[in-house]
């Protein structure tokens, strides 16, 4: 299973480092995001500091709906399925590489993304330790959940409006503690933050261990 | 080129053995019936009109189309109870080249052939076969023509050694090298004890590779047949 999600791993970073999609298209977009919050909210009532976390996430929310569905156009074209399908490729390790692949590139929008919110929001880094930990673990359940509902739409002809509509939802839990855990880590106040962590962790460990299930039967009905 | 396989026994186990043989696509019966045995080593080609079942056959063998009717073994698995164990074991030649379109070729033909458990050293022998060590192996497999796709593909299948290969239209986007290239794979994966299941609307070009020619129409079988041999030269010499 490893050996296998270790080379669809390298395999979809590859294909990245040569697309530069994730680079050249989705950063620039939540770039502009995170720009127009700025211009849709006023700074001088504080608005703007009080949301900071929030609009950082979502920004983060709609980077994943667009990698997801770039992770799985990758596969949808000129029999590459079928190759899969045929190539003996553990489903479990299919799904960990995809969703780790997916993984290493939110954290390096995300890293950027920080620097948007402190260039643009004004934004002070108070508790990096528990930005990392919360970000990190938020980023691995968004990548397991986001490789779940990729594979459940991608067999769909309507799976670009329907991936939204699916994965949004789900991970509303993630929203709500990374936020909460970000705006302690903001304000400087790290000992509300941390319990966040634990609904995040728990959040990562069942749609790790859900993907790790069902990838295998959803990649059939693709 | 490939191992010879294990040599066949006296009273050996077909390789392809189908009884009335159903498989759905939808709710399409686009298999109705099929009854087909293909034993170990055997060349069989398969033609029909289009839309007769020739693909869904080929796929359904491969594991990828469920069976869902009748008796249907492929290399010792039953495709009604476990259609999934028999894909490591079988080489598919499908429509599609099976790409990644920003990955190179080397790249392409690396990354299946480790996918398949493969000894990695069989790709760049396989790359090689195909004229693809060279100047190609750098290039992406977006910028290659059809018939330099099918060529990568064809270097794919013949990396993962199967005992088993099903090759729909083999010869489709090929120059005449190509075609040559293809049909002396073919006879070699079957001089090695490979098993072929070939689906072509070429029967003259294939006819030169083994004795059955199989012909499906409606998702049955109507003929079973040996090939049309080609006239030898002395024969086609006398030809007014």
């Amino acid at each position: 299973m490893f050996r296998d999600a270790l080379l669809v791993l390298n395999k979809d970073l590859r294909v990245e480092a040569r697309s530069r999609i994730a680079l050249n298209q989705i950063l620039p977009f939540a770039l502009l995001v995170l720009f127009l919050f700025a211009f849709a909210l006023d700074p001088s009532r504080g608005v703007l500091e009080r949301a900071t976390a929030g609009l950082f996430w979502l920004a983060v929310l709609f980077c994943v709906v667009l990698g997801v569905g770039r992770a799985f156009a990758l596969e949808s074209g000129d029999g590459v399925i079928d190759a899969l399908r045929l190539s003996g490729l553990d489903p479990a390790g299919l799904f960990l590489g995809k969703a780790g692949a997916l993984f290493v590139q939110l954290v390096a929008l995300e890293l950027v993304l920080t620097l948007g919110v402190v260039v643009f929001y004004g934004a002070a880094l108070h508790s990096v330790a528990l930005l990392l930990v919360a970000g990190l673990l938020a980023t691995a359940g968004l990548a397991a959940a986001g490789t779940l509902y990729g594979a459940l739409a991608a067999g769909l002809r309507v799976r670009e409006t329907l991936l939204p509509l699916l994965f949004l939802p789900a991970v509303v839990p993630v929203l709500i503690g990374a936020t909460r855990a970000y705006e302690s880590a903001l304000a400087d106040q790290s000992g509300e933050g941390w319990p966040w962590c634990n609904l995040l962790a728990v959040f990562a460990a069942v749609y790790v261990g859900t993907g790790v299930l069902a990838f295998g039967p959803l990649m059939e009905e693709t | 080129m490939s191992e010879p396989h294990p040599p066949v026994s006296p009273d050996p186990e077909p390789t392809i053995r189908l009884r009335g043989a159903v498989a759905l696509l939808g709710s399409f019966p686009a298999l109705a019936g099929i009854d087909l045995e293909v034993g170990a080593g055997e060349v069989v080609v398969l033609r029909g009109p289009n839309g007769a079942g020739k693909s869904t056959l080929l796929r359904a063998c491969a594991g990828l189309v469920p069976v869902v009717e009748g008796e249907a073994t492929v290399l010792g698995v039953d495709l009604l109870d476990r259609p999934r164990d028999v894909r490591p074991l079988v080489g598919m030649l499908g429509h599609g080249a099976g790409l990644y379109d920003e990955l190179t070729v080397a790249e392409n033909v690396r990354f299946w052939t480790r996918a398949r458990g493969a000894d990695p050293r069989r790709a760049e022998a396989a790359m090689a076969s195909f004229g693809l060590a060279g100047r190609l192996a750098s290039v992406g497999a977006a910028r290659l023509s059809a018939g330099q796709r099918r060529r990568v593909a064809l270097a794919c299948l013949v990396a993962h050694d199967a005992e088993l290969w099903l090759l729909d239209e083999p010869h489709a986007a090929l120059d005449a090298d190509g075609r040559a290239l293809v049909d002396q794979l073919v006879a070699e994966a079957a001089a090695v004890g490979t098993t072929v299941l070939l689906a072509s609307h070429e029967v003259d070009q294939v006819s030169g590779f083994g004795p059955r020619v199989v012909t499906i129409a409606g998702g049955i079988v109507v003929e079973d047949r040996p090939a049309p041999q080609r006239p030898s030269p002395t024969e086609a010499a006398r030809v007014p």
